[in-house]
């Protein structure tokens, strides 16, 4: 490897920033990091798109009639929202963005171990959110049936719109198993010599977890929806009743895939929830091997738990029982990682900033939505809810709470090294009190409606739920308002804000020893570990010179 | 300590005082209110804890001014992560079980025997064979059902309860199709778009859809069973509070899903007697309108040039059923 002379140890200086880079982002790249920010910025504008569309979904349902757009585009528009919220925002930000831009950092190396696949992963994202977007400009309008486009209705919809709509999940899953090998093969192979598995980050072993859970269930999903397409265009008979096929059958695959995706979406947030609070609660992780191994559990058991979306589907009462149990087991290690991150807080020092009050805000919201995914996991009560708001709420409180809130506590910790400026905390704080309470008043007493009888998916509903919906469509439009601090401040301050020192956080992963933003190829050579990832506390005993942990400098990590 | 007491008492109090159910209607009702206050408790203390940790941790470890040092190296503690490890463990253990005895009792592990092995043999040339007419073909209707290795149909869904008869009082065979439920009661040949059944007695649905997806859900009996397309799905309850409950479609099945609705009534046994009375003579033997030629009349109306109503009620004279009935279905109901 030729050994260019990049010096590693920014404390000395930063590099020169100069605007005339920005060019590279809209180009085919290769480098992680412009991989990683290219999938975040893309992914949040996809977030700010499928945000209107909830807004207008919400604007629907604050009155019980429908008067803001009609039947078929209220079906449009939920549809597209869910959509473009899974597959565009949460995967390809929590794997595509972070996975991209932090793993070769964490792991140092410096970069994936496919970089090409890596740019052509990314540049696959944007055509197939364009193809979908687009597809609310032609004459039939979007697919209607909902983002689990259940046949028979998904093929007596308009076909088109249907139809554009598979080739954007082919395409948008594609780019997903790519990134996952890539993923895999970096964290098996291009760990830096003496960073064995059981000493490297948690959001390592958290992508590790998550890749696995894309590469098994991705192409089911994949095949489901050829044979889908198959139905809808050749009129073959797979999964149309009509023709002696089994819609249930696609129920379990459209399954095997979608729940397992709930945790592509989660897990990697909960590998960087894992990274920010030791940071900013300066204490090691607590319980290192046990939130590692429990991420393990959750890919495994999250592959066989789908059928508990079909409770009250053509499922026999003996899977019913089966699913059931399998999914409440998921709450043990989950449970575990609460419990971890809690101890990790526990007797901490806690820095209350933007990135610190969203981490525990993650916790404080997912934790709800893990404990009604205990109460709809149970069949007798799950026969009431399903298909209700209740469950609207337990997801949101799952994917918003949990993953966006999870993302959002990311984007502030890592600001500062992708972009070489301090984001205004200020700002970040406003920014975080109205996620809270937008985000709160629209789905806490969703959860009530879904309870009462109210179904989801529907434009228009019995007037008894008016009010609750004036307010969850009120919480909405905070929720919706919040983005706007969030994006001016990041915007700003990613052109003007303060400089960034190497490590503002004083963080000990390999990360912070290198520049912010980091350069071109990372560490000239590979680094040597002198800490662990998580050795708050103990530094100025190990370190070679006494100093104050404000004045944490690279050779403090490194031995090189 | 006090603190834990207080506040398990006050998740006890808040769990079993809630009113964020609707009336339970049916007999097992109750048993899936026990079973959500029960869970509702245990979520409601851990919530508290995780909460008050949260906070208290806030508060209490925030890093003061000028304090630049790091907390304490404490890296585990196998006996805690023990305790954090097996307490989820026994409760969800405790969850399942509870929900596996409540799921038996209300009759979700007897599907077969609950009904479906009758509806197909005794009610075939009623309500069945009305069906399968309006998809093409007899055969193909019932070889989309599945069959045990007896050649007994096999039905999805909640059967009779672990004490109860193994064939209810009252079977109906229910239609879904976009966007109205059609109920069939076999014994007597009467097509409503209101379900009517005698309070306290047991009842059976048998459950089919016309062209797509639905979901047949009454929220005040907590029960709801997707009707399939090309495969006979079940329901049985018994009524217990007399009274007019909605009956909602919790399946998207297109773009007038919201207003898929309909009512069921639970009559008392007069009142019963009476509704079936007055519908049996209001089918004329002569000129008996079939299920099959009522969804086609239905179809051929495009509900997206009418309003609701105006949609329904040509079909609800059609069938000889008041429009009465149909008040309920397309427009919000208020009660
Ligand atoms: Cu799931
Ligand atoms: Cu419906």
């Amino acid at each position: 490897m030729a050994q260019l002379q990049v010096r590693p140890l920014a404390e000395e200086n930063f590099p020169e920033k100069t605007g005339g880079n920005w060019k590279k982002y809209f180009t085919f790249n290769t480098d992680h990091k412009v991989i990683g920010i290219q999938y975040l910025v893309t992914s949040f504008i996809f977030f700010l798109i499928g945000g209107a569309l909830a807004t207008g979904v919400r604007i629907e349902l604050a009155t019980p009639d429908v008067d803001f757009v009609s039947r078929e585009l209220y079906n449009q528009l939920f549809t597209i929202h869910a959509t473009v919220m899974i597959f565009l925002w949460i995967v390809p930000a929590g794997t595509g963005a972070f996975g991209n831009y932090l793993l070769p950092l964490l792991l140092g190396c410096n970069d994936m171990a496919f970089p090409r696949l890596n740019a052509i992963a990314f540049w696959m994202i944007p055509p197939g959110g364009l193809l979908l977007m687009g597809s609310f400009f032609i004459n039939e309008g979007a697919a209607a049936s909902g983002w689990t486009s259940y046949p028979p209705l998904s093929l007596v919809n308009g076909k088109s719109g249907e139809f554009i709509w598979i080739l954007s999940i082919l395409v948008l899953g594609t780019s997903s198993i790519l990134g996952a090998i890539n993923f895999l093969t970096t964290i098996i192979k291009m760990r830096t010599p003496g960073m064995k598995f059981n000493n490297m980050p948690l959001f390592c072993w958290a992508m590790f977890a998550a890749s696995i859970l894309i590469l098994v269930s991705t192409p089911v999903l994949a095949g489901a929806l050829i044979l889908l397409s198959f139905d809808l265009l050749a009129g073959t008979s797979f999964f149309n009743p009509s023709g002696g096929g089994d819609p249930v059958v696609y129920q379990h695959m459209f399954w095997f895939y979608s729940h397992p995706a709930v945790y592509i979406m989660i897990l990697p947030v909960f590998g960087t929830i894992s990274e920010i609070l030791p940071v900013h609660a300066r204490k090691p992780i607590f319980g290192y091997l046990a939130i590692a191994y429990s991420s393990l559990a959750i890919s495994f058991l999250g592959l066989i738990v789908w059928a508990h979306h079909m409770f009250t589907s053509g499922t026999p009462a003996w899977l019913r029982m089966f699913f059931m149990i399998a999914t409440m087991v998921i709450a043990v290690p989950t449970g575990i990682k609460v419990f971890s991150w809690l101890a990790t807080l526990w007797g901490g020092k806690l820095r209350l900033n933007s990135a610190m009050l969203f981490a525990m805000g993650f916790i404080s919201m997912f934790v709800i939505g893990g404990l009604s995914g205990v109460m709809v996991a149970s069949v007798p009560f799950d026969i009431h809810v399903h298909d209700t708001y209740f469950v609207v709420a337990h997801l949101h409180y799952v994917l918003f709470g949990g993953s966006v809130f999870g993302l959002y506590a990311s984007i502030y910790h890592w600001f500062p090294k992708m972009t070489g400026r301090m984001i205004n905390e200020t700002w970040g704080r406003i920014h975080f009190v109205l996620t809270l309470v937008g985000f709160n008043l629209c789905f806490l007493p969703m959860h009530y409606l879904g309870l009462m009888g109210m179904p989801r998916r529907v434009a228009e509903y019995d007037p008894q739920f008016a009010t609750i919906n004036t307010i969850c469509s009120i919480g909405s439009y905070i929720l919706a308002v919040s983005t706007i601090p969030f994006v001016i401040n990041a915007v700003v301050c990613w052109r003007s804000g303060e400089k960034a020192p190497a490590n503002p956080w004083n963080g000990l992963t390999l990360e912070w020893t290198l520049s912010s933003p980091p350069p071109e190829h990372n560490f000239p050579t590979p680094p040597v570990l002198k800490t662990g990832p998580y050795d708050y506390g103990t530094l100025d005993k190990r370190g070679s010179k006494k100093r104050p942990i404000s004045q944490l400098r690279a050779s403090d990590i490194l031995s090189n | 300590m006090l603190g834990g007491i207080a506040l398990t008492l006050f998740c006890l109090w808040f769990s079993q005082n809630n009113h964020l159910l609707p009336v339970p209607a049916s007999a097992n009702a109750g048993a899936i209110d026990s079973l959500f206050n029960a869970m509702l408790t245990i979520a409601l203390g851990l919530f508290v804890l995780v909460q008050g940790v949260l906070i208290y941790a806030g508060i209490r470890f925030r890093k003061r001014p000028g304090d630049e040092t790091d907390g304490p190296p404490i890296r585990g503690n196998i006996p805690l992560e023990i305790l954090w490890t097996s307490i989820p463990a026994v409760l969800v253990l405790g969850i399942a079980l509870y929900s596996f005895e409540i799921y038996s009792e209300m009759g979700g592990l007897d599907p077969m025997a609950s009904g479906g092995t009758m509806v197909a043999h005794n009610h075939g040339s009623h309500g069945g064979m009305a069906i399968a007419a309006t998809m093409g073909e007899d055969s193909a209707a019932d070889a989309l059902m599945d069959l045990d290795s007896k050649g007994k149909a096999l039905a999805y869904g909640v059967g009779a309860g672990r004490d109860e008869a193994a064939s209810a009082d009252l079977d109906v065979d229910v239609m879904g199709l976009q966007y109205a439920w059609i109920f069939t009661y076999p014994d007597t040949g009467i097509v409503s778009g209101e379900l009517h059944v005698p309070v306290d007695k047991a009842v059976q649905l048998n459950i089919k859809a016309q062209d797509v997806l639905h979901a047949f859900w009454i929220p005040q009996f907590r029960l709801k069973q997707d009707a399939i397309p090309g495969q006979q799905t079940s329901l049985r309850f018994k009524p217990t509070v007399t009274g007019r409950y909605p009956i909602v479609c919790a399946e998207l099945c297109g773009a007038y899903h919201g207003a898929m609705r309909a009512e069921v009534v639970v009559d008392s046994p007069e009142d019963y007697d009476t509704w079936q009375a007055s519908m049996v003579a209001a089918v004329d033997p002569a000129n008996k309108v079939t299920l099959a030629a009522a969804t086609e009349d239905f179809q051929a109306l495009n509900p997206k040039t009418m309003s609701d109503r105006d949609f329904l009620e040509p079909y609800g004279s059609e069938m000889g059923v008041t429009s009465q009935s149909f008040q309920g279905l397309p427009h919000h109901h208020l009660h």
